[in-house]
């Protein structure tokens, strides 16, 4: 982190929620405000107000500022960002349309294709070509260049992105395209795809460089205004923006490039689970994080979450693989499922619960909030199970309404299933944690990673009231509950290094490796990124490390390969191909003896080194305190309610063992602690949740 | 109802959510492992598990409706020659015979039994496609199956988990990619390894000996559900016919669609013979396509598993090419397969109260490109190369939409990236966008086409194994749509090329490649003058087309 003293100030703004996480050398505050679209510096401006409020400071005080924003995010989900012009190789015109040619659901012919942010009529094409290798086949027409201008004037485009085919391994006529649009129109807004997203396949990078084109006018603007109102405010320091790939970047960085902001919130969130990780000495974690419309689940191994070169954003089908656009950036990876408090139940045409992926949202929400909602949802069956305390919600600030949920509950499963409410709503808990569950599996084997053994870190509104069975289902037996889950991401965000990862593709077989090429591609690499780090790394120690993204010759995924901080020489290639195979056999499990590998891209990160968390510490046990309340809480085992017993997280403190079943309620969430697990508070105030008995637990 | 009785209920259903996440984890294991592109790029495989009895109880959704029940049917054939009694655990069961397992020599079907407390308690079956089996390679020139490669009949690919080192010699020394395929060998194994652990995790969970109640649950439910779907057609009986291609002279299917009380039936009674090539589909596979198609219109979200299949059936004559015999070639049984579901839409046009989708291009257009030593006429020389991809015309105009444009209907596949392709093998491909007017004008238009150019990057003579559809047949529309534009093959010289077979490209030209168009739906004078102008202004219809097939001049 930059100023490793002084205070600074996270804002997370959400869909619904701005959170803002303020550090200073008195302690952590935090403060939670509603997002307002329309103008969303105002809603960060609120937070932050209510923040330093309470801290009992002011802008001028705070020495840094991290932000995150779904607003990219949302500019892509809405459409609502520039008029945007695509320039492209002769030939290529609908590569951005055409993608991959599939569907990405089966059986349903009527289904629609993602629809791309560039129109065929705004998509121009220039005769050139370059080959794999970079080199000239065609040269550019810059006469035909120059023609495009008057349609790109007559169609008041505002924003354009240049994206010619292999220009990751040559970008000079993508740089010469910019080159005489801005002659002609200096005020354009030019992403070449060899800068945004310098990486084979074609469909990716250009999807990447229209997406970065598509907001870039609209974030530019915003981060200006935000800038200005902090600045108006008094502040002096630096603002940082958070990535998707878990560092933050400089304001110039983050105009150039807004389509690394992209889910910046999640990653927040893994950077804190991360940092939980490294502070409690935990291997392999599983973050899970658990809101109103989707739940997150990251692998976090040794500290370090995983990550991935590309997503996809705006999933409009179920937030099924294929239905959205997909941008190859470094990014946290992780999978994000429609499943959150205001996910919504009913039967499908086999009458089967089916939870989601649609959610009531804020708007009209669940039916228990007493508003147009009358789904039922995730939310009314926690209450209906006695998880939440339908005076205390929110704080108390929002009552909830059972007989509402009651009603919803029955007419959606109770009566058309014959279920009593409880039982209901039981099943509608029981799939939403199946359906995650599920997820967590198949992401892992997707990643050749395994889930047994992990411990869960639960944050977010929902995510402590199911973490437990969630995590039975996985068998995992150790569950983490940190302070200030409700604001999580923004807490993360605090933490978080700066750093600028630089992905480019340079095709290599390992048997004919030409290692000058390579440093010399590593050189401009290492200097794009240190420039961008340097700027807001407040002169704190750099760290770099390179990968290389490897596969068998002709595979179709590549693994990522770490190398060594150095130029590479011919005597490397034995080593990286051992390197590899170490790699390969932990995601596969085995090798493939005598087949060739090859290179498909280099990578590049620098990053400011991470300050090791304050670690736990062993804690004296102490008693803990009488309940405050007792509560009915359904039981799946026996099918019926039990008394479990109340305690606010504020009466807690380190040290004290609480058995199961108990709830603990704070403002933002309550955690479930069913009969078979009991709880401990570490030293840092976390609740640890373990499962007390090796037997499996009886379901249902 | 009893609490107890409640609980059970819902319990089943989490179960049954489980096994169909256990067979997509089963089926992740395997496109992470796998060699052949067309595993991992395209999704060509499948997974599922089976009760004791057979019976497919969740499949794994991959790209391959060809697989339907294809899978389902072959386990049957293993449980025939290897009766469960005789398992052992760690045993595992292989064949790629065309007429037991999914119709082509390059697909290897893999049954395994899950052990749960020293009972066999399920069966895990999966399928991959290798890069090779040997023979004359992936092509439709082939006279009889002997040619198309190696033929491995049901026999133990291990047992008691020792792996069978005689047959894996065998594959190895049949086929040019023998490191690949027996990789692919293991994949499978550790595919279904994977599917039996979590199945056995469950058990323990759920605290279950057994899976046969949770068998009948299933089956029973989607049977139930399917029927009650087919009861809300006007039953009767429906006729269709669709004349293709072929290799060397057209092709008719010709199907007859009863839809009754009890299910849907299909018979292809009156379709065309057997090919001389290798386009002949065996009978199991002409049912899982003919089975997609019903599923799509009638119950698409209803899962897959022998209940939610058994009341859609399939018969077609032997000796016709829909269920072609021993020895027949069988090799691209994909292209005609694929157009098993057009005929079906055709049939259950008038049964559906919307509708039914037009045809599309439908088959897809795999260019497989050879160069180098031996693969073309010319002796000019080039680097060895040989590199497949998956590409598609338009599907059909659908009942209040358009069609997709170069989209994969019924087939499931992905297509490779232009610039993968061009790092892997020394091709250039030069063109690769939609075809304007190919799309079938209607009411609602047909998806459109796209073209395609190729050359060498080496100025050497390439050669192209063709098995292009609707060259001379186009997608048709329906109720006053318009056809799609129909393929065309040719160099860009002007040159034209057949449709099927190995052919080559001299130095200097470039292989031009049309791929064909969906029909429209609709009388095409009928679509809103918006769209119209917006598909002049998109440059997907001429200005022309515009005005003579819509009637909107658009300036």
């Amino acid at each position: 982190m930059s100023p490793s003293i002084g205070t600074r100030l996270a804002v997370d703004i959400g869909g619904t929620f701005t959170d803002v996480a303020l550090e200073t050398a008195a302690g952590r505050v935090t403060a939670k405000v509603s997002t307002t679209p329309s103008a969303p510096e105002q809603g960060v401006m609120q937070g932050i107000e209510a923040a330093l409020t309470s801290a009992g400071c002011t802008l001028g005080d705070i020495a840094l500022v991290i932000h995150g924003t779904t607003l990219a995010t949302n500019a892509l989900i809405e459409r609502k960002g520039a008029v945007t012009a695509l320039i492209t190789t002769e030939g290529f015109r609908d590569s951005v349309e055409i993608g991959y040619e599939h569907r990405f659901e089966q059986y349903d012919v009527y289904l629609d294709k993602p629809e791309p942010l560039v129109p065929r009529a705004r998509r121009y094409t220039v005769p050139e070509r370059m080959n794999a290798r970079g080199e000239v086949l065609r040269p550019l027409e810059e006469a035909a260049v120059r023609r495009l201008i008057t349609a790109l004037e007559a169609d008041g485009v505002g924003s354009v992105a240049v994206g010619l085919l292999h220009s990751y391994a040559n970008g000079a006529h993508e740089q010469r395209i910019r080159e005489i649009l801005l002659e002609r129109m200096p005020d354009l807004v030019v992403t070449l795809s060899s800068e945004a997203s310098p990486e084979l396949r074609e469909y990716e990078r250009l999807s990447t460089a229209c997406a970065n084109a598509y907001v870039q006018p609209l974030m530019a603007g915003y981060l200006e205004q935000l800038d200005r109102a902090l600045r108006a405010g008094g502040f002096s320091g630096p603002l940082l923006l958070m990535t998707s790939g878990g560092g933050v970047i400089g304001l110039e960085a983050a105009r150039r490039f807004p389509i690394r902001l992209v889910e910046s919130g999640p990653a927040g969130g893994a950077i804190l689970s991360s940092a939980i990780a490294r502070a409690c000495g935990l291997e392999h974690v599983l973050a899970f994080d658990m809101g109103g419309t989707t739940a997150k689940i990251c692998v976090i191994d040794h500290g370090q979450p995983q990550t991935a070169r590309a997503f996809e954003v705006a999933r409009a089908y179920r937030f099924l693989k294929g239905s959205g656009l997909p941008l190859r950036i470094p990014v946290i990876e992780m999978v994000e499922i429609g499943a959150g408090g205001g996910s919504i139940a009913r039967l499908d045409a086999l009458k089967r619960v089916a939870v989601g992926p649609d959610s009531a949202g804020a708007v009209p929400g669940p039916a228990c909030y007493g508003g147009d909602g009358h789904d039922a949802t995730v939310t009314d069956a926690d209450l209906i199970l006695g998880r939440i305390d339908a005076n205390a919600f929110a704080g108390g600030s929002l009552a909830l309404d059972p007989k509402a949920a009651e009603a919803a509950i029955d007419h959606a499963l109770g009566r058309p299933l014959e279920l009593g409410t409880a039982l209901a709503a039981l099943a509608i808990s029981e799939m939403v944690d199946e359906n995650m569950a599920s997820a967590a599996r198949v992401h892992a084997v997707e990643r050749g990673k395994t889930l047994d053994g992990r411990t869960l870190v639960a944050f977010g509104g929902a995510a402590p009231l199911h973490a437990a069975r969630v995590a039975q289902k996985l068998g995992i037996a150790r569950i983490i509950v940190p302070t200030g889950a409700g604001v999580g991401s923004a807490v993360g965000m605090l933490v978080a290094p700066v750093a600028y990862e630089v992905a480019r593709s340079l095709y290599q077989r390992l048997a004919a490796l030409d290692p000058e090429t390579v440093n010399a591609q590593f050189a401009d690499m290492r200097a794009e990124a240190y420039a961008i780090v340097e700027r807001s790394a407040g002169g704190l120690p750099l760290v770099e490390t390179r990968i290389a993204y490897m596969r068998y010759v002709g595979q179709g995924h590549e693994i990522a390969v770490p190398l060594e901080v150095r130029d590479l020489e011919i005597a490397d290639c034995e080593r990286l191909q051992q390197a590899f195979e170490v790699e390969y056999r932990a995601q596969f499990g085995r090798i493939i003896p005598g087949l060739d590998t090859e290179v498909l891209s280099w990578a590049i990160k620098v990053s400011t080194r991470t300050e090791p968390p304050l670690a736990a510490e062993a804690v004296v046990p102490r008693e803990a305190p009488a309940p405050s309340g007792v509560r009915q809480l359904f039981d799946p085992d026996t099918g019926d309610y039990i008394e479990a017993a109340v305690y606010r997280r504020s009466d807690l403190a380190p040290g004290m063992s609480i058995a199961g079943p108990a709830l603990i309620a704070e403002d933002e969430t309550t955690t479930v602690v069913p009969g078979a697990f009991a709880l401990a508070l570490n030293s840092l105030g976390y609740l640890v949740i373990e499962r007390q008995s090796d037997r499996q637990q009886e379901h249902v | 109802m009893t609490t107890e009785n409640a609980l059970a209920r819902i319990r089943a259903q989490i179960m049954w959510n489980r096994l169909i996440a256990v067979v997509e984890e089963q089926a992740q294991t395997l496109i992470r492992t796998a060699f052949s592109a067309s595993v991992r790029e395209a999704g060509d495989l499948s997974a599922g598990v089976f009760d004791l009895d057979g019976r497919m109880l969740a499949q794994a959704i991959t790209g391959t409706p060809g697989h339907v029940n294809s899978m389902a049917e072959a386990v049957g054939h293993f449980l025939a020659r290897y009766p469960v009694a005789q398992m052992h655990e760690g045993d595992h069961y292989l064949t790629n015979d065309p007429w037991l397992g999914t119709g082509h020599l390059h697909d290897f079907t893999l049954v395994s039994p899950t052990f749960y407390k020293g009972r066999a308690v399920a069966l895990f079956c999966s399928t991959v496609h290798v890069v090779d089996i040997g023979g004359r390679g992936f092509g439709p020139d082939a006279r009889q199956v002997y040619e198309e490669g190696l033929c491995v009949p049901i026999m133990p690919l291990a047992r008691a988990g020792e792996m069978n080192q005689d047959l894996l010699g065998i594959v190895r020394i049949n086929v040019r990619e023998p490191v690949q395929v027996e990789g692919d060998l293991f994949s499978l194994v550790a595919c279904n390894d994977k599917g039996s652990t979590r199945l056995r995790e469950m058990m323990a969970e759920f605290g279950i000996d057994d899976i046969g109640p949770l068998a009948d649950h299933i089956v029973e439910h989607s049977l139930t559900a399917t029927l009650e779907e087919i009861r809300k057609l006007p039953a009767g009986v429906y006729h269709n016919a669709l004349t293709i291609d072929g290799y060397d002279h057209p092709i008719e299917l010709k199907a007859t669609l009863t839809i009754s009380h009890d299910g849907i039936h299909v018979d292809f009674t009156g379709t065309s013979p057997v090919s001389g090539f290798g386009i002949n589909v065996p009978m199991l596979y002409t049912t899982a396509y003919t089975s997609f198609g019903v599923k799509c219109l009638v119950a698409p979200t209803i899962p897959n598993n022998s209940g939610s299949l058994a009341p859609i059936t399939v018969s077609a004559p032997e000796g016709s090419i829909l269920n072609a015999p021993r020895p027949c070639a069988v090799a691209i049984r994909h292209v005609i397969g694929q157009l098993l579901p057009d005929v079906v839409f055709g049939c259950m046009h008038p049964a559906l109260s919307n509708g039914a989708p037009a045809e599309g291009a439908s088959a897809l257009w795999v260019p497989q490109l050879r160069g180098g030593h031996g693969v073309s006429d010319s002796t000019a020389g080039g680097t060895d190369f040989n590199v497949l991809s998956f590409h598609s015309g338009g599907t059909g105009a659908r009942p209040g939409k358009d069609g997709l444009s170069a989209t994969a209907f019924p087939s499931g596949v992905r297509s490779v990236p232009v610039e993968i392709t061009e790092s892997i093998a020394p091709v250039i491909i030069w063109r690769k966008e939609y075809r304007t007017d190919s799309g079938g004008a209607g009411c609602m238009r047909g998806g459109l086409g796209q073209i395609m150019e190729i050359a060498s990057a080496e100025n050497a003579p390439f050669s192209v194994f063709a098995m292009f559809e609707r060259i001379d047949h186009p997608a048709r529309g329906r109720d006053g749509g318009l056809p799609g534009a129909a393929g065309t093959v040719s160099l860009t010289s002007g040159k034209p090329m057949r449709g099927k077979g190995q052919q080559t490209i001299p130095p200097g030209e470039r292989l031009r490649l049309e791929l064909p168009g969906g029909g429209g739906l609709g009388d095409p004078k009928e679509r809103e003058r918006e769209k119209v102008e917006r598909d002049v202004r998109d440059g997907l219809v001429s200005p022309e087309a515009a005005e003579k097939v819509y009637g909107v001049k658009v300036t």
